[in-house]
């Protein structure tokens, strides 16, 4: 039963220079190389990775915005470049983006959740019913009449969520979906995708931050278009040295149990929230 | 600043007004510019006054609101009156260093005036109390007949849709940006022409290019959405009229008659001065 | 010393008359002695952004007086300009502010402003830019074709180029990666350590300024919730976390600890911190056990 949602098959991607349009191999800008890599449905995936690594580009491929130079991507089952698939692919995979204000096209949060159902031309009693269900799921409903300069950028992005919700997605892919958030903001998000997740839909969560990725089954970490790790959370931030060398972070628990072991206690590495770690003191403070 | 001007702004709320049929609003609005622009005494633009008011009042809409979004146009409102003041003939009677003021002339300032606020002030209760996205439904239900000669309706009022969408958004941004290049010394409100517009390159060249990435991104989320244009859309809403929209619209038709019959009973103001 | 910053009673009310009138700043009396590096925390809707405003006059109070290096600055007479470069605020997503050719036209803007003579400003720029880590190869180069965080550092360096008495920033790391994070927090303290200069830095997040700053105020509804040292700050940290701000997972950790019932500080929030912290508590108690045992 273990379906793959994404399947990346030798992924080759490059930019080329803009102003030639010579397909010289030295014009280019390799973002991939031969990368692979699938998702498993119902799964929750994070791609960690900083700045340029390649995870947005990634990402990209996973709905047809961008297309492969080399290889196949596969989503919900059809090859991304099928033009013929293309409505398919997005109804069936959905993409968030990082700034809330510029996915929104209504003025009215319920007119935008419904925009995607216009488009696919659904009928107009299943769309009210799928738009209020949508803006359930994410606990926005009693904003349905609100507009969006009156939301705060949790609530936005959690609009901007139900918009793609609406067209019952297999699954949805974030590209950093929490970046331009406060605190809150990002709890309010992250909680509304493992709800979602819970209810069955894929999620794949673009990210930078470790707290978000130490959340999902899986994380991913890509540094220069490669996948450096590929694990559950608790084996990849245990490679502290490993993450600090391609400039990202590891929670604070984990980092205290590294400088524990190192500095001669008996710590696990493995730990990555507040909640183990303080047993895990606790165990130790109290022998 | 900026965003304390309330024209254009729409103030949800679920009162008789807010709830009309927007088609049936502005052809409301038109009737009541009809009215206006058909008043040629004090008496029929009075009747005027008192529909605009009377139907203020039923947005349940504080009056503050609609003196306070009055108060910026004043001073342009002024400024045309105050150039009729000296060239319409009459009986003068003001003279001020050869200036002569007439009484024709104080008279058709002061209807000139009465009348540009009453516009002003009704065509806000329209977007007071109708939401703009609602507004443009309105519009597109109102222009669908030109889609039989390929005029592009749908595409014109996605667009409105989306330049409703983010004025307040642009106008948020520009702010932020005009107080950051104030804080690195811009001097936008002093100086002279040439300076001024010079003092605005900093604010337009960061809202262009702000613009311009929005607009790529908010294709792109369209796109993902699966928008393909006009055909075969649906929509979630669609405009419904009722018999109180009926009723509104014959009461302001009915008011407009009134202003018509008390214009034939009595002699044009502006009478004079229209046949010139 | 005396205060460089000064509010009195300092109320600010949003849109009056309309249904969306707030008091985003209500009576806030605050005073940061010249020198500090302060961090501003606070959720959104605190007043903090509306509070740092007001400090370089971008916003009139309703009520209330600000008062910077011992001026009044709505008294009559003051140049709000002169104020500005001597109080230089970099917004969130300062980046988007930029608006000339080249990296080095940008941040001479408000140096230009100034009135300096264009050896002055150029010596400003370049000093400025080596500072933020720009590389000088870059200073010819259009901004617009830098990478995110290059430009974000020539927005930072755009205000930083003035050398005001007073530095804010706001959010100056929002939206970056975990290394441009790192590496913009250094620069503003290599920048409050040279410059001698007081910044103050707004942030949604305790753990970017639990490490730098000598003061922390927290703010809250549009009031000052506290005005303090770090760890006098920090032990309050389970009253921060209700008003839905961010804590330090560490310091979190610490919390559960002392829930546990194990007598240790409350007042951990960073790492090296808290091992040394473990250090001592173990060290204590076995020195507790010998005095028993004695």
């Amino acid at each position: 039963m273990n379906e793959d949602i994404v399947k990346v098959e030798n992924l080759t991607f490059y930019y080329t220079n803009d102003d030639e349009e010579s397909e010289a191999a030295s014009d280019r800008k390799y973002v991939f190389r031969e990368l692979n890599l699938s998702v498993e449905k119902g799964s929750f995936t994070a791609v960690l990775g900083h700045n340029g690594c390649g995870k947005s580009t990634l990402a990209k491929h996973m709905n047809a915005i961008l297309l492969p130079c080399g290889g196949k991507v596969y989503s919900a089952g059809f090859d991304t470049a099928d033009d013929s698939a293309l409505f398919d692919i997005r109804s069936h995979v959905g993409m968030v983006f990082q700034n809330p204000d510029n996915q929104i096209v209504a003025s009215v949060v319920e007119d935008d959740c419904a925009f995607a159902l216009e488009n696919m031309g659904v009928e107009q009693s299943e769309m009210r019913r799928r738009v209020d269900e949508a803006l359930k799921a994410v606990g926005m409903y009693e904003y349905h009449l609100h507009s969006p300069g009156q939301l705060s950028g949790g609530q936005k992005q959690r609009v901007a969520i139900a918009g793609i919700i609406a067209m019952r997605p297999d699954c949805i892919v974030m590209d950093e979906p929490t970046a331009m958030l406060d605190p809150a903001g990002r709890r309010e998000v992250m909680k509304t995708i493992r709800r979602l997740n819970g209810d069955g839909v894929t999620i794949v969560l673009i990210t930078h931050n470790m707290d978000e990725a130490a959340q999902a089954d899986r994380v991913i970490v890509m540094d220069k278009g490669n996948i450096i790790l590929d694990d559950k959370p608790t084996e990849v931030f245990s490679n502290v040295e490993l993450l600090r060398s391609v400039g990202l972070d590891v929670p604070q628990s984990t980092e205290l149990m590294y400088l524990m072991k190192k500095s001669g206690f008996d710590t696990d590495v493995h730990i990555i929230d507040e909640e183990s770690c303080a047993n895990a003191l606790f165990d130790i403070l109290n022998a | 600043m900026i965003k304390d001007i309330t024209i254009g702004q729409y103030f949800p709320g679920n009162s008789f007004v807010h709830r009309l049929d927007p088609r049936f609003k502005i052809g409301i609005t038109a009737v009541f510019i009809c009215m206006l622009f058909s008043a040629d005494t004090f008496a029929g633009l009075g009747v005027a006054a008192v529909f605009f008011i009377i139907s203020y009042g039923l947005t349940g809409l504080p009056y503050k609101l609609m003196t306070r979004s009055i108060k910026p146009i004043i001073p342009i409102i002024i400024f045309t009156g105050f150039i009729n003041l000296f060239f319409i003939d009459g009986v003068p009677v003001i003279k001020i260093f050869g200036i002569i003021i007439t009484d024709e002339a104080l008279r058709v300032t002061a209807f000139m005036m009465i009348r540009i606020i009453l516009l002003i002030c009704g065509s806000s209760v329209l977007t007071y109390t109708t939401s703009p996205i609602v507004l443009t439904d309105a519009i597109e239900s109102i222009l669908r007949p030109l889609n039989k000669v390929h005029f592009p309706v749908h595409e014109l009022s996605m667009m409105m849709t989306i330049a409703l969408r983010f004025i307040p958004t642009l106008i948020e941004e520009t702010d932020k940006i005009m107080s950051a290049q104030k804080a690195r010394g811009a001097e936008l409100d002093s100086g002279s022409f040439m300076n001024r517009a010079k003092a605005l390159i900093p604010i337009l060249i960061p809202l262009f290019v702000s613009s311009f990435r929005r607009a790529e991104e908010l294709a792109l989320a369209m796109e993902c959405r699966c928008y393909r244009g006009g055909e075969g859309r649906t929509k979630l809403k669609t405009l419904s009229s009722g018999l109180s929209d009926y009723i509104a619209l014959s009461v302001s038709i009915l008011v407009l008659c009134g202003v018509i019959i008390i214009n034939m009973g009595k002699v044009s103001i502006l009478h004079a001065y229209t046949t010139i | 010393m005396s205060a460089i910053i000064r509010t009195e009673n300092l109320t600010y009310t949003y849109s009056p008359d309309t249904p969306f009138e707030k008091t985003a700043v209500n009576d806030v009396c605050l005073e940061v002695e010249d020198g500090e590096l302060v961090g501003i925390i606070g959720h959104t809707g605190s007043g903090k952004s509306t509070l740092i405003q007001h400090l370089n006059g971008l916003i009139r109070p309703t009520s209330g007086r600000v008062i910077i290096d011992g001026q009044d600055i709505w008294e009559k007479g003051v140049n709000l300009r002169d104020i500005r470069f001597k109080v230089g605020i970099v917004f969130q997503y300062p980046e988007y502010q930029i608006f000339e050719e080249t990296v080095f036209k940008d941040i001479a803007y408000g140096p230009k402003n100034m009135g300096l003579d264009e050896k002055q400003v150029g010596e400003r720029v370049r000093e400025t830019a080596a500072l933020i880590g720009l590389d000088s190869a870059l200073l010819e180069k259009s901004p617009f074709e830098l990478s995110g965080g290059q430009k974000r550092r020539v927005a930072i360096a755009g205000v930083m180029a003035m050398r005001p008495k007073v530095l804010i920033l706001d959010e100056p790391t929002a939206g970056l990666d975990p290394g441009g994070r790192e590496q913009v927090l250094e620069e503003i303290r290599e920048y409050h350590r040279r410059s001698g200069s007081t910044v103050l830095l707004v942030s949604h997040s305790m753990e970017d300024v639990a490490r730098f700053a000598t003061k922390i105020l927290v703010m809250n509804h549009g009031s000052v919730f506290c005005y303090d040292t770090p760890p006098n700050v920090f032990m309050r940290a389970d009253e921060i976390a209700e008003m839905g701000l961010s804590v330090p997972q560490i310091t979190r950790v610490f919390s559960l600890l002392r829930k546990k019932g194990i007598d240790i500080r409350g007042d951990v929030y960073t790492v090296d911190f808290a091992l040394k912290t473990i250090n001592e508590y173990i060290a204590s108690k076995g020195s507790a056990r010998e005095d028993g045992h004695d």
